[in-house]
């Protein structure tokens, strides 16, 4: 799941679950979700080095 | 208020009672808590039960060792038999606990005497200890300031003399922080050391207990009665000349208030002008720090109060539930990603520990904040106080290297400023002996 996917299903859920005020806390949580994922330790299967780039 | 070593001196030499210091407490208590509010319970009748049972215990002889007959507060989120644990929160309504954790079994193995239960930021979740069931704590040095979180009754407990000692926890810097922004000492022992059962949970995975003190000395004392293996003094310094400490400047020294960087150079350059050799060291991926233990720490804590998230939303504090609630939405393959940058970092601070003593860096980038500010300006730039708070101290609880927070002077309006000395992983009582060395040193004259 790509966090741009992520993020708008979660906010959905939130909207749902009648916490709308989630939405900037969980947009927060996104950028660092970016930033944890392009960071230079995670490893790939196809055993290319490390880091994914970062998401616009 | 006199220190641990000095009441325990007093003691022997039959010049003060046990009963006699838990009264001075109870006396500072009445008079101060109504307006720092750092007890959530005051347990008068029973600190003065314990204390005039171990006063007539040392009158037959029978002497427990260095915290005989202390009075010690201790954060709300440890279990003492017979009281509520609350958590500072009224989703634990009606809670009792049968039992004692096993850190405050030692401590009343030890001889210490309960003098009450401090205030918290809710479930230990946050580092100002404003989000609190029962309002906020506030600092004794500036009633308008926080005392750091999210040990923060604690700490204020300690700094306005309710207390010889005080007992915290610390998932993310929850001891070391109100330390520092209190004026006390704040010891984190190596992740493990101390059992955590009968403790509330924030992360299972990161959560420490460790005790807050006015010197290092009593910091070891209270330490050793935790690993069970309490000692009649502290242990010797190591000769201070010829200690060699890595000072990590690249991430950790960027965000600095001015007068908090000005008093860690001054600490610095004391301790190099008594023999220590100062290396500036890196640790590479500390720039990830902050999205690893916010994936580990969301997690961890959201799988904790899932239920009770389900069935009693309205009892949390708003903030502590919005944070709880965005941790259930933390997906395992990132969680499993911060699991993996969290090795990596363990493995930066062994290695920069290699060739060392121990590291040094300030404690908390900010002095105390005022209670209700979301941003603290720093150069000129708003940052959020709840990240500028953490930005020091989590790295040692994703990694585990024990850290002492010591204080190190004072802002130019009177507020603490504070340097912390990280050591080897189940190497506290190292860390403890290259502290006690450096404790004259980094405290401002």
């Amino acid at each position: 799941m790509t966090i741009d996917t992520w993020l708008q299903a979660v906010i959905a859920d939130a909207e749902r679950r009648g916490l709308p005020e989630l939405k900037p806390i969980l947009e927060t949580l996104a950028r660092a979700t970016k930033a944890l994922r392009a960071a230079d330790f995670n490893d790939r299967a196809d055993g290319q080095p490390s880091a994914i780039s970062p998401q616009p | 208020m006199m220190t641990i070593e000095e009441f325990g001196r007093a003691l022997r030499a039959r010049k003060t009672t046990s009963e006699q210091i838990a009264n001075e407490c109870l006396r500072r208590i009445e008079a101060d808590n109504p307006r720092l509010n750092a007890f959530i319970l005051v347990m008068a009748d029973e600190a003065r039960a314990q204390a005039r049972e171990l006063d007539r215990e040392l009158a037959a002889g029978k002497d427990r060792g260095p915290l005989h007959g202390v009075p010690i507060s201790i954060k709300d989120l440890f279990d003492i038999r017979g009281t509520a644990t609350t958590a500072a929160s009224r989703v634990r309504e009606g809670h009792v606990a049968d039992r004692d954790a096993t850190a405050i079994a030692r401590l009343r193995q030890a001889g210490a005497v309960f003098i009450g239960k401090t205030n918290l930021h809710e479930f230990a979740f946050g580092t100002t200890n404003e989000d609190s069931a029962f309002g906020p704590a506030r600092n004794p040095i500036d009633p308008a300031r926080s005392p750091g979180g999210s040990s923060g009754g604690s700490a204020a407990s300690l700094a306005a003399g309710m207390a010889l000692a005080t007992m915290g926890t610390c998932t993310g810097g929850s001891i070391r922080i109100p330390a520092a922004a209190c004026g006390t000492v704040g010891l984190k022992p190596t992740l493990g050391e101390i059992p955590t059962d009968g403790i509330v949970p924030l992360s299972r995975t990161m959560d420490h207990a460790g005790p807050l003190t006015q010197t290092v000395g009593d910091a070891a004392l209270v330490y050793e009665a935790l690993i069970g293996e309490p000692r009649k003094t502290p242990p010797a310094p190591v000769p201070v000349r010829g200690l060699r400490f890595g000072v990590p400047r690249k991430y950790f020294c960027d965000l600095l208030d001015e007068e908090v960087r000005a008093r860690f150079e001054e600490a610095l350059e004391r301790l190099r002008a008594a023999g220590v050799t100062l290396d500036d060291i890196e640790i590479r991926n500390a720039a990830d720090l902050g999205t690893i233990y916010l994936h580990l720490v969301l997690a961890d804590a959201a799988a904790y109060h899932a239920a009770t998230l389900e069935s009693m939303p309205e009892k949390y504090q708003k903030n502590v539930r919005l944070r709880l609630e965005m941790g259930r939405y933390v997906l395992a393959e990132d969680y499993v990603r911060a699991l993996a940058g969290r090795e990596i970092l363990r493995r930066e601070v062994d290695a920069a520990l290699g060739a060392h003593d121990a590291l040094i860096l300030p404690t908390l980038p900010i002095p105390a904040p005022l209670i209700g500010a979301d941003t603290v300006q720093i150069a000129g730039k708003a940052e959020p106080v709840r990240n500028v708070m953490l930005r020091l101290t989590q790295l040692f609880n994703v990694t585990g290297h024990p850290a002492i927070a010591l204080p190190s002077g004072r802002t130019n309006a009177g507020l603490p400023c504070s340097v912390q000395l990280v050591g080897n992983r189940m190497a506290t009582d190292a860390l403890l002996r290259v502290a006690l060395a450096c404790e004259p040193h980094i405290s401002r004259p």
